[in-house]
């Protein structure tokens, strides 16, 4: 029987070196996996690999030394346990994320939620070529966005409220940027500078601060053969929607756009850098 | 700047992150709620971080004190027992 190498990939399975071994990719949303998912993998690499696991650089689990014909029974062991096969090949991948606000005192943005929401929506779609999405929850960049075809950054937009203000003078030293100057008791932010950290509304002790949280969305990173750090388009991308329109706008531009193999940054290059920003321009404005 | 009444001093000037903290934070152990302390650190990386890591202590910050030499003085009500 001759071997659907193409089918395979899609549900996961990497070939190895040693024939008819594969590595198994498993469906992994923003680096969280349960206990009970552990103890999963755990028992199927035991079973049917030779008892241990790879991770990718990408927040996934590999299973190697997965049998060809064992491929049927290890996937219904893994849905006992409520774990599923990844993807590979030209399709969206695993959506990586930090912990973000839920778990870290850094995070603007519930990473882990977004994540969620971005693996329901897009992950394993079809497309010219591979597409990663990663988020990561503030300007600490522990996610590394802009390595990604899509990467998001949370941020917070600030806004000083004098009326809760005791003027400590904290945030002007907490700010990294120096956005942030006090005069005679009154607080300015440089819109200029302020990079939407978010570390003068987390120093503040009595949260003098009008907070927006919001996204910074980069476009086209690669770190791969070529390397490429995405870029961003719009600033600041206010409410979850309109980071929604602007995600749907990208991936239909690369399919509509990109020749097969052809990553998202080279598809930009090609058509038109102003194009694109056009594009996505568009679908902020109207979103 | 005098309006407070500090009850007690620590500096943490000597000591790199994450001492820093770890320094202060034994200081205000030793305070009973409500009295306050005056922490004296270095400019960067613990002017930057510390006042947060109290802050996330639940502690009450009242005023950070540029001692123009170099160093800030952040002075600290203690929350909790």
């Amino acid at each position: 029987m001759a071997v659907d190498y193409g089918t395979l990939k899609k549900g996961g399975f990497m070939r190895q070196k040693q024939k008819n071994n594969f590595s198994l990719r498993l469906r992994v949303v923003g680096g969280n996996l349960t206990a009970k998912q552990l103890a999963t993998i755990a028992e199927v690499s035991e079973k049917y690999g030779d008892g241990h696991v790879h991770l990718t650089s990408r927040q996934s689990v590999e299973i190697p030394f997965i049998k060809l014909d064992d491929i049927d029974a290890v996937k219904d062991a893994l849905a006992e346990g409520d774990v599923q096969p990844g993807v590979c090949g030209p399709r969206v991948r695993t959506i990586t994320a930090c912990q973000g606000e839920a778990i870290c005192p850094s995070g603007c943005i519930d990473t882990y939620a977004l994540a969620k929401e971005l693996d329901d929506r897009y992950f394993a779609r079809e497309l010219p070529h591979k597409f990663k999405f990663g988020i990561t929850g503030c300007q600490n960049n522990c996610l590394k966005a802009e390595e990604n075809d899509l990467g998001i950054k949370g941020g917070i937009k600030v806004k000083w409220d004098a009326d809760k203000c005791i003027n400590c003078g904290v945030c002007e030293k907490a700010c990294r940027v120096s956005a942030i100057s006090i005069e005679d008791g009154k607080i300015s932010v440089d819109d200029k500078k302020c990079n939407f950290c978010g570390r003068c509304v987390k120093s503040c002790p009595t949260d003098a601060w009008d907070t927006v949280h919001g996204y910074i969305v980069s476009f086209g990173g690669l770190f791969g053969n070529s390397i490429n750090k995405g870029e961003t388009i719009i600033p600041f991308i206010e409410d979850k929607e309109k980071l929604m329109k602007i995600c749907d706008t990208a991936i239909k531009f690369f399919e509509e756009n990109a020749n097969a193999g052809e990553r998202f940054k080279f598809t930009i290059d090609r058509v038109g850098r102003e194009k694109f920003e056009k594009t996505i321009k568009e679908a902020y404005e109207n979103g | 700047m005098a309006d407070f009444q500090i009850d007690d001093y620590v500096d943490i000037t000597d000591v790199v992150c994450p001492t820093t903290f770890v320094k202060a934070k034994v200081a205000l152990e030793e305070l009973d709620e409500g009295q306050v302390l005056s922490i004296k650190m270095n400019d960067g990386e613990p002017v930057q971080n510390v006042p947060r890591s109290i802050k996330e202590e639940g502690h009450k910050i009242l005023k950070l004190i540029n001692n123009e030499d170099g160093t800030y003085n952040l002075i600290v009500e203690k929350v909790g027992d």
